[in-house]
């Protein structure tokens, strides 16, 4: 075979990439080899967002800074905290007591897990409101979804972990759901207990799985963000940008208006933290775990409430469990279950109600959760129930037909002439 | 005139990011400080940071050693000859030259903190070329005030702080 | 724009609130707790020291006697925020109880003096010496009693003073149970442990029954709680601080966006 011949046989490979950096000097010099530096600029500081974005998009950066905040002070809790069951809860009064500003880092712990809740809920329901879920979007909703159930499961487990009454008994209750399992629930629930009750096995393991939750919610942060990258930010007009009069750049002015919004968030819950820090916990919890007593109002933490409710409006025991799970899990049909072309509420006048009807919705449970599983507070939660799937599996695909979208304009930058003009009503709240 | 009104415009915004800039910036040193000083000794450790020890018991040449935030101290009762040793030392010979009676309270105690200065292993007491004690780690020969004189720790066996309660009793700390 | 975002956001998170503490108070129905007025309460609470002091007085005559308070040391007394204790005096308060220590050189246990750095004695060695003593009720701890009951403080108050001679008709009282009007259930197995002139008060003060349910009550929610007025202070820092950075940091965001505010 000639040299010649040889040559067309083999394609050429490029396994060095390095070089096409903006940057020169050092910079140039790093990113060249690693293109992180490249990749921010593009991702955060070129990066173009619609510009007509409320308040209602700071939620994503103020997540964030919850879960950056929350790892920082629960990896200064770990150094002190001692996962068993005859040191749990005097490890977490030392911190209280004697460690140097203990205090202070565990009542953020613990009151940014609801606060956490509390972005998390409005953060939801922004994505409900104008259709966030929709097309190209479904993906980002689902991995949102799945951030949703590990938050669930990392608050569960740290809240046993001072080893109070309340962790001791909603460990029970919550680790029993898992019986409802045909054939296997008993095992099951010995198997994740690692003994025949709650106890110092569960314990240990809880703190381990608290941790590694953590973790996985980051990692799980990481892909929703970069699904964000990839599908762009919707926008209270739920139309897609089309040129450079409905964008804005990343930085400064997404930065700035989301630095706002963090701070107010700040604000709010310094708040609560250094003048009601116990206002959202439980005062049973300040009574060390005791196997022997049940205390007489087992209540979940409040951002359970609802879905609490649900489990118990459901007289059967493994038909409760799927009930709960499955309100949760629903959330990821909605994408095809609403197939309306229109995304935002500012122009679906019946779906508007709908979602303000779900919201209502969800504070009645979370009223339910509360309220004792008897009399008429059983009626209620099983309407309320009922009404959380219809809004999924009837309301959603019905409106979809029936609806008649009100005019629409043609592009971001006409829709804020439109808002400017008082032709349209968006939610003022978190306008501006 | 229109790009002096610029001018100014942008100079005062400069002006208020750094302000701001400065102020955020002291917000988060000053939220940073607690999770680093959450590292620092507790409160219920510093409290524990003197203990009391009954020497009344302690024989002339005996060194009993006794735990004081974690590390080992050597209380000895130097007998004459050790005392005469410590004193009758040149300082020419010493590395880290520092007269016996800068080291004690009373002659006969010699308090010290049992902890090589090298890496921080526990010499052990009655060794070493110079009857004091000698580190087993890397050879280092310590007298009988526990100075330096040979091997590769740098620095005398560290005197802590104490003083002598009545008679028979010592407060380290 | 601004104060109506604030407003909203306020309402979102009162209304939670509401709802939450609608539950707590959804219980059955109680007698209305007695609300004393509380220096420590309210943004810029502290404690009265004197009646703190005052308030252990109460605890370590009354109290102590079956009440263990095992999460809090002596030396806490002497700590700023607290009773306040000269350092002199809280080694005197230590020194009055025999702690077991050791072993010692024999491998013997040992009883010494107590030092600040001991935690306070408790009156039983376990619980269940503690409760075969007391008829087989278990007198709580209460390092952390004032915040593990609703309404707190002013919970233990009311309880101290909600015994009453005449017990309603359709109340049967076992035997050793007493009827107390605020107690949870209203029945309780203590007995009135304060009357006027349980104990004297060094500094003069009159021990009536209500000045020492006051008294030990500010203790017990100094021993739950004995940053309270660090957390208050730095509180009020920092909401203030941060009130001023959202200021500056909308005023700049403001700046921005009016670049492009002003050209469409």
């Amino acid at each position: 075979m000639s040299a010649d011949n040889l040559e067309q046989k083999y394609k050429p490979v490029h396994t060095n990439k390095t070089g096409g950096s903006p940057f020169t000097g050092i910079t140039g010099w790093i990113d060249n080899r690693l293109p992180v530096i490249r990749m921010f600029k593009h991702e955060y500081l070129d990066f173009q967002v619609p510009k007509s974005l409320s308040y209602f998009w700071s939620f994503g950066g103020i997540l964030t800074i919850c879960l950056i905040l929350l790892i920082i002070t629960g990896l200064s809790l770990g150094m002190h905290y001692k996962p068993d069951t005859k040191y749990a809860f005097d490890s977490v009064e030392k911190i209280m007591r004697d460690v140097n500003f203990g205090w202070l880092i565990r009542y953020a712990h613990m009151n940014l897990a609801s606060f956490f809740f509390i972005a998390v809920y409005l953060h939801i329901f922004r994505g409900l409101y104008y259709g966030s879920y929709k097309e190209p979007r479904q993906l980002m909703w689902l991995i949102g979804i799945v951030i949703f159930f590990l938050m669930m499961a990392t608050a569960f487990l740290g809240y046993t972990l001072p080893w109070g009454q309340m962790s001791f008994w909603g460990a029970t209750v919550i680790t029993n759901l898992f019986s409802a399992i045909p054939f296997f629930g008993e095992s099951v629930v010995t198997w994740l207990w690692g003994d025949y009750s709650v106890g110092d096995a569960a314990l240990n393991r809880f703190y381990v799985l608290h941790w590694l939750i953590a973790f996985l919610i980051v990692g799980a942060v990481v892909f929703h963000v970069i699904a964000l990258h990839i599908v762009g930010s919707n926008n209270p007009s739920g139309i897609e940008p089309k040129d450079t009069r409905d964008t804005v750049s990343f930085s400064p002015f997404t930065t700035s208006k989301d630095l706002v919004g963090m701070l107010v968030f700040l604000l709010i819950f310094v708040t609560v933290m250094m003048y009601a820090p116990n206002y959202l916990g439980h005062p049973d919890n300040y009574i060390p775990a005791n196997p022997l007593v049940t205390p007489p109002h087992i209540v979940p933490e409040w951002y359970f409430l609802p879905f609490y409710a649900i489990l118990r409006s459901i007289p059967d025991k493994l038909m409760g469990v799927i009930a709960m799970v499955s309100s949760i899990a629903v959330l990821g049909l909605l994408p095809w279950l609403d197939f309306s072309k229109v995304r935002s509420s500012v122009f679906r006048p019946i779906w508007k109600q709908c979602v303000f009807l779900f919201v209502l919705n969800f504070f009645v449970l979370m009223y339910i959760g509360a309220a004792p599983a008897e009399g008429i507070y059983l009626v209620i939660g099983r309407i309320a129930t009922a009404f959380w799937f219809a809004f999924f599996f009837i309301l959603a695909p019905l409106v979809s037909i029936v609806e008649k979208p009100l005019p629409m304009p043609e592009s971001i930058h006409e829709f804020e002439n439109w808002k400017k003009q008082g032709k349209i009503k968006t939610i003022n709240i978190f306008s501006k | 005139m229109n790009e002096n009104k610029n001018k100014d415009k942008s100079t005062r915004r400069d002006f208020l990011t750094t302000v701001t800039a400065t102020v955020g910036a002291v917000g988060v040193g000053a939220a940073v400080l607690p999770v680093i000083s959450q590292m620092n000794p507790d409160s219920s450790v510093k409290a524990l940071a003197s203990i009391e020890v009954d020497i009344s018991k302690v024989k002339e040449g005996q060194e009993i050693t006794v735990l004081w935030r974690g590390k080992p101290v050597f209380i000895k009762r130097r007998t004459k000859e050790d005392i005469l040793k410590a004193k009758e030392t040149k300082m020419a010979d010493l590395k880290d030259p520092q007269e016996d009676k800068a080291r004690v309270i009373k002659e006969e105690w010699l308090v010290v903190i049992g902890v090589c200065t090298h890496l921080g292993c526990v010499p052990a007491g009655g060794q070493g070329d110079y009857s004091g004690w000698f580190c087993p780690c890397h050879g280092s020969h310590y007298d009988t005030s526990g100075r330096i004189r040979k091997g590769p720790a740098p620095t005398n066996l560290e005197v802590p702080k104490y003083e002598f309660v009545g008679s028979d009793k010592i407060k380290i700390g | 724009m601004k104060t109506f975002f604030l407003k909203v956001n306020f309402i979102f998170i009162f209304l939670i609130f509401a709802f939450i503490s609608n539950i707590s108070n959804s219980k059955e129905a109680q007698a209305e707790l007695l609300k004393p007025n509380w220096s420590f309460d309210g943004f810029f609470g502290t404690f009265d020291r004197a009646s703190l002091q005052r308030g252990f007085q109460v605890y370590k005559e009354v109290c102590a006697s079956c009440h263990s308070m095992s999460l809090v040391s002596y030396r806490n007394l002497g700590e700023k925020g607290g009773p306040e204790f000269t350092e002199e005096e809280v080694k005197a308060i230590a020194s009055q109880y025999e702690v077991t220590d050791g072993p010692n050189a024999q491998g013997e246990m040992f009883i010494r003096p107590g030092r600040p750095s001991d935690k306070f004695k408790s009156p039983y060695p376990n619980e269940n010496a503690s409760r075969s003593a007391n008829g087989g009720a278990y007198p709580p701890d209460m390092s952390v009693l004032a915040k593990a009951r609703p309404g707190g403080a002013d919970y233990i108050y009311s309880v101290l003073m909600g015994y009453e001679e005449k017990v309603p008709e359709n109340i049967k009282l076992e035997d050793g149970v007493y009827y107390n009007k605020y107690m949870s259930g209203n029945k309780i197995r203590m007995s009135k442990p304060l009357s006027d002139g349980s104990v004297e008060y060094s500094d003069g003060t009159k021990a009536s029954e209500e000045q020492m349910a006051k008294d030990v009550t500010s203790f017990m929610m100094w021993a739950a709680e004995p940053h309270l007025e660090v957390r208050k202070k730095l509180g009020f820092k920092s909401v203030l601080y941060l009130l001023i950075l959202t200021i500056l940091v909308y005023l700049i965001k403001k700046k921005i966006w009016s670049r492009i505010e002003s050209k469409v």
